[in-house]
């Protein structure tokens, strides 16, 4: 277990207000991160993962709790944790070095110039520099958006199912690339998923939530080394606890 | 044949067709294409032409532009701002639907037979659907793009001038060719009223002045003629991210 606490969630609560009716969707939310972790968290569709990960965002003030990052507490959007959605949300009006650039509006020219090429190499853009995102794939357009975040050197990265839109193969790929990334960046890394075998395959640890109104029903310590063998029996015996854990049967 | 060349075989033909539709007809109903010709010619003689589009131009510009000055700003900042947009909307909702031609006492009783009239009258009407296009193109514009920009921690005036206005542009641009296009049919009905010249007014002193149909019909080829050149111009700035 990494030693240094990164991010703390205690006792979260969120209510979503509509039409005059209140929907609870966090309940009593507690989750401990570590730094440098990887952790990915999986839950039921429509259970309040993303809301989970807006909180810790900033973009969603909780109705009681508090968000802790290095002990102080989350009141905004920062530029030290980057949140990146399913959607594409890489701007259509920028080149690819224009979108790597986009946060980096602070920093001298030089520096940005630098990033932007370490960016690039490092996500595999290089020779789509000056390539508009219509002119990518879904999976080229997902890896900018990483390297988008990247760029500005977060301490967190928070990825709401990043890699949902893509088609498998290129997920698979996109896995892959993801760890070699984190290897290299080491940053804290939250991800939700609603693939077990996804979270399984990246992750230092999971955390399963429950339905709605939801909360951190247990954590699973992945212990296998990276690369991982999707068919060695540790691999097997993790996922199928993460999927009694969610209360589905392994047989389809 | 060259696919390109198809639309003038086209028109070609259906202006051979009204020539000989109009001699067999023998009535005085409309003007043959020569007699429209000759109305385009007569103008030219006279130094009417570029004297009347000119005049028509000028008004729509300067109609069109102060429209655009001041209803794209005012509509993105509606847009950007839920109350005010609440508090506005009945307001706009009850103007939208007046004809700009409604308009055309007041104008005349605010200032006078001229062109700040005519101008006035295409303000008004350029207003009102760039004021809605202004409101509506930052509505639009996808969540994932606002959050983006808050995440990397901008301000409210970089927010707006990096990623709402970029945004917003390819629906903006398309907004103001539509209303260009209106513009250029208001100023005729504009001119037919409140102004001396222009080519609203060619074809109502036409009509007065000795029936000169062929300088009705003549008019209305130049109107149509140059309002299809003017969404050309337009065109040829729209924006599409999704194809680059």
């Amino acid at each position: 277990m990494p030693v240094d606490t990164k991010l703390s969630a205690s006792h979260l609560n969120f209510c979503y207000k509509r039409d005059g009716k209140t929907t609870q969707v966090l309940s009593d939310v507690n989750l401990i991160v570590g730094e440098g972790e990887f952790l990915c968290i999986v839950g039921p569709s429509g259970c309040g993962k993303s809301t989970l990960l807006s909180t810790f965002a900033g973009f969603l003030s909780p109705n009681s709790g508090e968000v802790r990052i290095d002990g102080g507490v989350v009141s905004g959007p920062d530029p030290r944790r980057i949140l990146v959605f399913q959607e594409p949300g890489v701007f259509p009006w920028l080149t690819v070095e224009g979108n790597i650039e986009f946060g980096l509006f602070r920093k001298p020219r030089a520096e940005r110039q630098r990033r932007i090429a370490h960016y690039i190499e490092l996500v595999g853009l290089k020779g789509f520099e000056k390539a508009y995102p219509a002119e990518l794939s879904g999976g080229m357009k997902q890896r900018l958006e990483v390297a988008r975040a990247l760029a500005v050197n977060p301490d967190i990265l928070l990825l709401d199912e990043p890699f949902g839109a893509l088609d498998s193969i290129t997920r698979l790929t996109m896995r892959r690339e993801l760890l070699r990334i984190w290897r290299e960046e080491r940053n804290t890394v939250i991800f939700v998923t609603h693939d077990i075998d996804e979270a399984v395959q990246l992750a230092d640890r999971v955390a399963v939530m429950s339905g709605r109104p939801t909360n951190i029903q247990q954590t699973f310590l992945i212990d296998i080394e990276h690369p991982r063998d999707i068919s060695a029996p540790r691999y097997l015996e993790l996922r199928n606890a993460i999927l009694e854990e969610l209360g589905i049967a392994h047989y389809v | 044949m060259p696919v390109r060349l198809r639309p003038i075989v086209f028109i070609v033909a259906l202006l051979v067709l009204w020539h000989f539709a109009v001699i067999r007809s023998s009535t005085h109903l409309l003007p043959g294409p020569m007699e429209a010709l000759g109305g385009i010619a007569d103008l030219v003689r006279h130094g009417l032409l570029v004297k009347y589009v000119t005049a028509s131009l000028f008004r729509v510009t300067w109609g069109f532009v102060a429209a655009t000055v001041l209803a794209i700003p005012l509509g993105l900042v509606i847009g950007w701002y839920r109350r005010f947009e609440m508090a506005l909307n009945p307001l706009i909702q009850i103007f939208r639907p007046i004809s700009p031609l409604a308009w055309i006492p007041m104008a005349i009783l605010w200032f006078g037979v001229g062109d700040l009239s005519a101008v006035f009258l295409i303000f008004i009407s350029c207003f009102f659907p760039l004021l809605l296009t202004a409101i509506n193109s930052v509505q639009r514009v996808p969540a994932v793009y606002v959050n983006a920009g808050r995440n990397f921690g901008m301000g409210p005036a970089s927010l707006i001038y990096r990623v709402l206005y970029p945004a917003a542009l390819p629906q903006l641009i398309t907004g103001l060719r539509i209303t260009l296009g209106i513009a250029w049919l208001v100023v005729v009905a504009a001119e037919m009223i409140s102004v001396n010249s222009g080519l609203g007014f060619l074809i109502v002193d036409a009509r007065n002045a000795g029936n000169r149909y062929d300088l009705v019909v003549a008019g209305m080829l130049i109107i149509g003629a140059i309002g299809c050149l003017l969404d050309l111009g337009m065109g040829s700035f729209q924006l599409d991210y999704s194809e680059n």
